[in-house]
């Protein structure tokens, strides 16, 4: 078994990394690309914590096959504001609406919502519910997580 | 884990490339239990052929009456479905709460088959549906109904190191039909079920012309209680009627206790409330068709 080198693009750039075959979506980024936002929790796409954007999607990027992801376009939490070179929306409405605490659920639960709002601009408050029920938050018993992505979906549509 | 991941353009190829490494080599679709199987070592493999560049295997199509589902096809591309959505609502409820958006973008539905766990979301549905698989595999290809797919829980009579499921299908409900699928769980995601039922219904003026009911988990493999039906069948609709085949299927049904899903007494009982509320609403839904 030996590395061999892929390419995919992450946050908006090509990226040439060497992998094992075997290695999962998460080690690549987080051990071979630094993207240490995205967080290890369960291991078993049980929890969300570990959610990145797959070619438009939210997926557990723990159980994803790097192998999976080559020549796909993937976006992590960094990629949120080094796009912007400022904090995403989503991520203002988190702090303001007080939707963090430890902050260990966030990157993904942001990834979540950012999935949610490029597919649809206006949910509902039952849409943004369903959107984020991946995604476990151990702290906040979620209500300030839910009202921040609305207030950002009325935001984002002046 | 594994050694070698490949991407066959074409079913032949993907039989191919499982031929060579003699039994050595497994499809994924999804993975979305396969790498967990792969991660907990119940499973070893040398190398792993995915499917998804694979054009015939991505779609949902229409072949007449009959509906087909690609085996590259996610849980949330059929739950967005419109053609799933009015011609197999069950199966469109059904696909819209496995486990969480996450693994519903990964996850698919001949996967949820194949798992062959006992109450599977989808299988559950698709059994209602009276679904059958299409198999291809160096012999040729079979068309199986999918009750005969399971040789035990988490056990699938599929070799996937030797054969491909490349859909599966299914009649599209008809007018007069009607269908639905009910969900008991700890949690409104993320859990697995302590109960699912799925039902379809035929609907001939006042009367039911035929019953599918199914209930999961009380066996190894989705359960069609035929008591259940057997009640229902050439009977006028009544509650009376919703009653007593509610009753019969949670006669008939035999949940064992489970630290996971929950006492066998508890689930009985909910098998009839279950029971109940899904032919109530395929009833209105034939009706307002």
């Amino acid at each position: 078994m030996g590395k061999r080198l892929v390419t995919m693009t992450v946050n908006g750039e090509t990226a040439e990394v060497a992998v094992e075959p075997s290695a999962m979506l998460i080690d690549v980024l987080r051990d071979e690309l630094g993207l240490i936002g995205v967080k290890d929790a369960c291991g078993r796409g049980e929890c969300g914590t570990c959610t990145v954007i797959l070619d438009g999607k939210a997926v557990n990027s723990c159980i994803i096959p790097v192998m999976k992801a080559v020549g796909k376009e993937v976006w992590t939490i960094e990629g949120l504001d080094r796009q912007l070179g400022k904090l995403h929306p989503i991520q203002e409405a988190f702090i303001e609406y007080g939707a963090i605490q430890c902050g260990f659920c966030t990157p993904g639960m942001v990834l979540s919502a950012k999935a949610l709002l490029d597919e649809n601009a206006n949910p509902t408050e039952q849409e943004v519910r369903v959107a984020l029920s991946g995604n476990i938050c151990r702290c906040t018993g979620y209500v300030k997580i839910i009202n921040a992505v609305l207030a950002v979906a009325q935001r984002m549509k002046k | 884990m594994w050694e070698e991941y490949l991407f066959p353009r074409s079913i032949q190829e993907a039989l191919e490339i499982l031929k060579s490494y003699k039994g050595q080599a497994r499809i994924i679709a999804g993975g979305t239990d396969l790498i967990l199987e792969l991660k907990d070592r119940t499973r070893t493999v040398k190398c792993l052929v995915d499917i998804r560049e694979i054009d015939a295997l991505k779609n949902i199509e229409q072949d007449g009456e009959e509906i087909k589902i690609g085996a590259g096809v996610t849980h949330s591309q059929v739950a967005s479905s419109m053609l799933i959505q009015r011609q197999a609502t069950v199966l469109a409820e059904a696909a819209s709460v496995v486990g969480s958006p996450q693994i519903r973008n990964q996850g698919t539905v001949v996967g949820n088959v194949v798992s062959a766990q006992p109450a599977a979301d989808t299988a559950v549905a698709l059994f209602a549906l009276e679904a059958e698989a299409e198999i291809a595999s160096g012999s040729g290809k079979n068309l199986v109904p999918l009750e005969k797919l399971y040789a035990g829980v988490g056990i699938s009579k599929v070799d996937s190191t030797a054969e491909i499921v490349t859909c599966v299908r299914f009649k599209g409900l008809r007018g007069s039909q009607g269908s639905a699928f009910w969900r008991l769980a700890q949690r409104k995601a993320l859990a697995l079920p302590m109960l699912n039922v799925a039902v379809v219904v035929t609907l001939r003026d006042n009367q039911f012309e035929e019953a599918r009911i199914v209930v999961a988990p009380v066996a190894p493999l989705p359960f069609r209680s035929k008591r259940a039906e057997d009640t229902l069948r050439g009977v006028p609709i009544s509650p009376e009627a919703i009653k007593l085949a509610a009753e019969a299927a949670a006669d008939e049904a035999n949940p064992r206790d489970s630290a996971l899903r929950g006492s066998a007494e508890y689930r009985k009982k909910m098998v009839k409330v279950l029971v109940k509320r899904a032919l109530e609403q395929a009833i209105e839904r034939a009706r307002q068709k």
